[in-house]
């Protein structure tokens, strides 16, 4: 008796592990909406499905969880609006959009399971993912189906490396030249100082290029601090290294909730550099009960300012808060330019929404190097033939607590 | 001069460790887990007093009073309802599972209130930092942070050996079932630690957003896990051992920030400790247990 | 022959259990009845039922509490994708390779796993906990600082930037510090990873019940009692940590060659993850190797299939973990768990056994 039941329990946990990995497969699939998720079922499933049904499945993916959530949620939210208002102003094509996004927790291999859970969804075109590191693994698995990948904020150069793969964002090496020569070429100072965080592949990637573009530029880094996803509250040492040295100027190829500490601690350790910054610095100002005074001076090379003047900027920014709560950062402008870089992309190429997806994306891709989109981060922006966007950087400053553009 | 000046940025952040150690070994101590949930419950705290002070404009006492008593009713119902109906499980890493999951819980449970987005935090130390010489500054954060440290450990002391729930804590540590006998309360002492816990969790909290004054859901975790090393590195459950702990540790990883690299300052970090328990496996005030047949 | 059945039912069964379970999907993804979310989970589900597996070795059997269990994966991760990346095109066929990859993470993190073993296993209850943290979070560290080049004059080490390499302009970036390896092939497959899981249950299983695995199992139980009959504490306690450690490697080789980028995180290869394969261990059952096999399964695929609730998904995983703890290991529950069972019919006997 005994040998039975405790065969029967074993049996019955085996039985809960295979339903488990059944009712996996079943709810993932049912889940999934049947309209045009693989090219048979859609006939069949969806009967009533007319041409005017058909709708263009848009994915994004971000860490909306997690240490990163404020970028991926950024990202959500931005194509989210994007994808709103071209609904409402009559789709692509006449045709609508479907959009859905998925939580990757700032990790490689969430964002490939990510991926999948969106094709199960029935995606056509993705959004993401948001960081380079997720970006560029799940670009092996969009490469690997010919899916359309536009990547908002993934600025490493491999994030492109698949011929699928596009981006919003400068990439690192271009940020990083671009700051040292403008550093250079405006003569803002002769010793310089970084602070980066070296596990952070945007950061460290960054200060690779503007550490070498800056030995043919007229000045010196005098010293180089990087700090570490583990230790990033207290930057006492790196700024005590910076003026021990003499520095004028730090640059910051950070994000901003780091600056933002850096800022206040070098005020209360009564240093007065300059700060120079990159696209992850805008923002700054956004963070709830900031001393906008410590900001003061600090500038930027951004492609988006939420405060820019500009009608539609104006117009995203409005909406963003209504919605969410919060200014947009960068992050939000990127993602709600690369809805509308896909949009002009599928009406260049005429496509429908019947299209497979490898189909969609070869018309796409043939229109990427075409195309000249206007959006938030940058006016006629286009793609050379590896996917880099090209766009003219701004160079901002704060001042009054506003970011205002330098001529 | 640099080096002083190192060594005093090197203990206002050991400081701050130092005071979230007090609490984690002040639970460990007596109630013998560890409480992984300890560094969430001073993110809760910090949210507390930024509501009510940031945004409701309330005094300040008056949120750090608030802060004080939210985390205690919340360290006594997670012991409650997470912690103690699996104080007799088999097995004591149980209990260590659910501080994981309680410390998610509490994580995602603040995303979802407050948002991902990161808070400055005003600090609520009104003193001003102090100069000496030229290059020498010392923060009004670090010198409350400091003083701070230095009474609550005092008192905690006191607190443990002069009194009598105090003494019933001792006794808890020591033995369970023999405290039982003795005819204390054994639930109710080990809710009392958690209460104390919590609310030194708060104070932590609020000295540890004035001094790093930026404020996400995910503040609490990782200087939670570096003063869960300092503790340890102290030796975990004792009082003391957990301020010299936290110094020496806040120390260790600014001067190898300063010298050495600051990208490998962590490793080093983790380094020292393993020597330091190699050579006394107990930490540096541990106790040593003697093994019975 | 009966005899030897009788003797390794347990261990066939559990067997057993898996090669059904590979052979249903297997059918199933053959019928496309699989969802590509659950295609694509195939490959990590098998990395962390390794994993789970292998620390139970340490946690259950060997009875010490180790926290960083995910270094060894690092370990294996890293050593194995590095080798991969260096040989790709020279070593053909690809499964060649990747049986080399294999047999290099399982070396290099069971070397690890033996010289860090050494100092740390002198140490006892959480102070060894904190230690192997420690070492997992240095092993972390050092891999978000090491940059590794190739070019005509041979390979260039640094432990400070990419810049410092010196690379002549054909030079190739091989680890990028914390961007880590891209480009590993992707040489795990499902048929892979369900090999290996054989191998290391049988490896597992297999030790346990041997003389090595007997004399483990008393050093848990009575160190001093173990010491007092002439086992070499040392000897045996080393030996279940390598093989723990060497087995977490051969899950890393699976983990890495399914991803195209490999970094060294927080998340991946730090204490979050050491943390969450000791969950898997303690809710399956300290000790139980079958039981951390199916809660392994169980808790990889809990937030993907909540990931319909969107952002409360996380929040949800949070309690249920708890609820499952608290219902699994509470001795109230428990109690009430039995009761309930003897009320049911023919469940008399199964609650009579269990008090037993």
């Amino acid at each position: 008796m005994k040998k039975l039941t405790k065969l029967t329990s074993v049996v019955l946990s085996a039985m809960l592990a295979v339903s488990m990995l059944a009712g996996c497969g079943d709810t993932a699939s049912t889940s999934a909406p049947a309209a045009n998720s693989t090219d048979n079922s859609a006939e069949a499933s969806a009967p009533a499905a007319s041409g005017d049904a058909k709708t263009f499945k848009i994915g994004a993916i971000g860490p909306f969880t997690g240490d990163a959530a404020i970028y991926g949620l950024a990202v959500k939210n931005g194509a989210d609006i994007a994808v709103k208002e071209i609904n409402l102003a009559g789709g692509i094509n006449g045709y609508q959009i479907e959009y859905n996004s998925q939580d990757d927790e700032l990790d490689n291999e969430k964002s490939v399971n990510a991926y999948n859970a969106l094709k199960d969804w029935g995606m056509q075109v993705l959004v993401g993912s948001t960081t380079s590191g997720c970006s560029i693994a799940v670009s092996a698995e969009s490469s690997a189906d010919n899916m359309f990948q536009l990547t908002p904020s993934g600025s490493a150069a491999d994030c492109i490396a698949t011929d699928n793969a596009f981006q919003v964002c400068f990439n690192d090496p271009n940020q990083g030249v671009a700051s040292a020569q403008y550093i250079g070429t405006t003569g803002l100072a002769t010793k310089v100082a970084v602070i980066y965080n070296s596990q952070d592949p945007y950061s460290s990637g960054i200060y690779a290029k503007f550490a070498k573009e800056a030995e043919n530029q007229p000045f010196e880094i005098v010293s180089a601090e990087a700090f570490t996803s583990d230790s990033k509250t207290d930057f006492s040492v790196q700024l005590q290294k910076a003026n021990d040295k003499g520095a004028e100027l730090v640059f910051l190829p950070i994000y901003y909730q780091e600056a933002s500490l850096i800022l206040t601690q070098a005020s209360s350790a009564g240093y007065s550099f300059k700060f120079f910054g990159c696209d992850g610095l805008d923002g700054i100002l956004g963070v709830d009960n900031f001393n906008k005074d410590l900001a003061e001076g600090v500038m930027l090379l951004t492609p988006f300012a939420a405060d820019a003047t500009d009608e539609r900027t104006q117009a995203f920014v409005k909406n963003y808060q209504s919605n969410y709560g919060e200014i947009p950062n960068q992050f939000a402008a990127d993602a709600y330019d690369a809805v509308y870089i896909i949009k002009a992309a599928i009406e260049a190429a005429g496509a429908t929404p019947d299209m497979s997806v490898s189909d969609l994306c070869d018309a796409m891709k043939a229109q990427m190097s075409q195309i000249s989109v206007d959006g938030l981060t940058g006016l006629s922006m286009t793609w050379d033939a590896q996917g880099a966007v090209n766009k003219a950087p701004k160079a901002m400053e704060i001042k009054n607590g506003e970011y205002s553009l330098i001529q | 001069m640099a080096f002083l000046s190192y060594l005093i940025n090197g203990i206002s952040l050991g400081a701050v460790y130092a005071i979230i150690a007090l609490g984690y070994t002040m639970v460990y101590g007596i109630a013998k887990m560890l409480n992984f949930a300890h560094g969430d419950v001073i993110m809760v705290g910090c949210y507390t007093v930024f509501s009510v002070v940031s945004m409701m404009h309330l005094p300040v006492w008056l949120g750090i009073l608030l802060s004080i008593v939210v985390c205690t009713v919340l360290g006594v119902t997670i012991e409650a309802v997470a912690y103690r109906p699996l104080r007799q499980a088999s097995s004591s890493l149980t209990v260590l599972i659910t501080a994981i999951g309680v410390s998610y819980l509490l994580q995602n449970l603040a995303l979802l209130i407050f948002g991902a987005n990161t808070k400055a935090f005003t600090s609520v130390v009104p003193i001003k930092a102090v100069k000496i010489g030229d290059k020498l500054t010392i923060t009004g954060e670090t010198i409350v942070t400091v003083l701070a440290c230095i009474i609550i450990m005092i008192v905690l002391t006191l607190f443990v050996n002069r009194t009598k729930a105090g003494r019933a804590m001792l006794a808890v540590s020591e033995d369970k079932g023999a405290a039982q006998l003795m005819g204390i309360n054994v639930n109710r002492t080990i809710s009392l630690t958690f209460a104390i816990g919590s609310a030194l969790a708060a104070v932590a909290g609020v000295l540890l957003c004035s001094a790093y004054p930026s404020l996400t859901p995910y503040t609490g975790s990782m200087p939670g896990i570096k003063a869960f090393v300092a503790a340890v590195f102290g030796g975990i459950g004792s009082i003391p051992g957990a301020f010299i702990g936290g110094i020496i540790l806040g120390i260790i990883e600014n001067l190898s920030k300063a010298y050495i690299s600051s990208q490998l300052a962590d490793a080093i970090v983790f380094m020292v400790l393993i020597i330091v328990l190699m050579v006394k496996p107990t930490g540096i005030l541990g106790k040593k247990i003697q093994e019975k047949v | 022959m009966k005899n030897y059945f009788s003797k390794n039912k347990d261990t066939l069964i559990t067997l057993g259990i898996v090669a059904f379970a590979y052979v249903i999907i297997e059918i199933m993804v053959k019928q496309g009845a699989i969802s590509s979310l659950f295609k694509g989970l195939l490959v990590p589900l098998c990395a962390y039922v390794i994993l789970a597996v292998s620390l139970n070795l340490t946690v259950g059997i060997l009875g010490e509490l180790s926290l960083g269990h995910a270094g060894f994966m690092c370990i294996g991760a890293f050593t194995s994708a590095f080798f991969s990346k260096l040989t790709v095109g020279v070593i053909n066929p690809d499964w060649l390779r990747f049986v080399f990859a294999i047999l290099i993470g399982f070396v290099f993190a069971g070397l690890f796993g033996f010289l860090i073993g050494m100092p740390v296993l002198r140490l006892k209850g959480d102070y060894l906990a904190i230690v192997t943290l420690a070492f997992g979070e240095i092993i972390k560290n050092l891999m978000n600082v090491l940059y590794v080049g190739r070019d005509s004059k041979g390979l260039h080490v640094s432990i400070k930037d990419a810049v410092s390499l010196g690379l002549e302009d054909d030079g190739q970036i091989l680890i990028n510090g914390a961007q880590g390896i891209t480009g590993t092939p992707k040489d795990s497959t499902f048929t892979a990873g369900f090999i290996l899981i054989m191998i290391s249950l049988i490896i597992i299983l297999n030790f346990i019940k041997s003389r090595e695995g007997r004399a483990v199992m008393a050093i848990r139980d009575n160190v001093i009692a173990a010491e007092s009959v002439g086992i070499n504490v040392t000897r045996y306690k080393l030996l279940a940590f390598s093989l723990s450690a060497a087995l977490a490697g051969v899950a890393g080789v699976l983990y890495s060659h399914n991803l195209n980028s490999l970094m060294a995180t927080t998340k991946n290869f730090g204490y979050n993850m050491s943390i969450m394969i000791l969950v898997f261990v303690v809710l399956g059952g300290i000790g139980s190797i079958r039981g951390s096999v199916i809660s392994a399964v169980i808790l990889t695929l809990l937030p993907e299939l909540l990931r319909g609730l969107s952002t409360y998904r996380m929040l949800i995983y949070a309690i249920v973990l708890i609820a499952m703890m608290l219902f699994n290991w509470a001795p109230s529950a428990r109690a009430f768990r039995a009761r309930i069972i003897a009320k049911l019919p023919f469940g008399a006997k199964k609650a009579l056994n269990e008090e037993v």
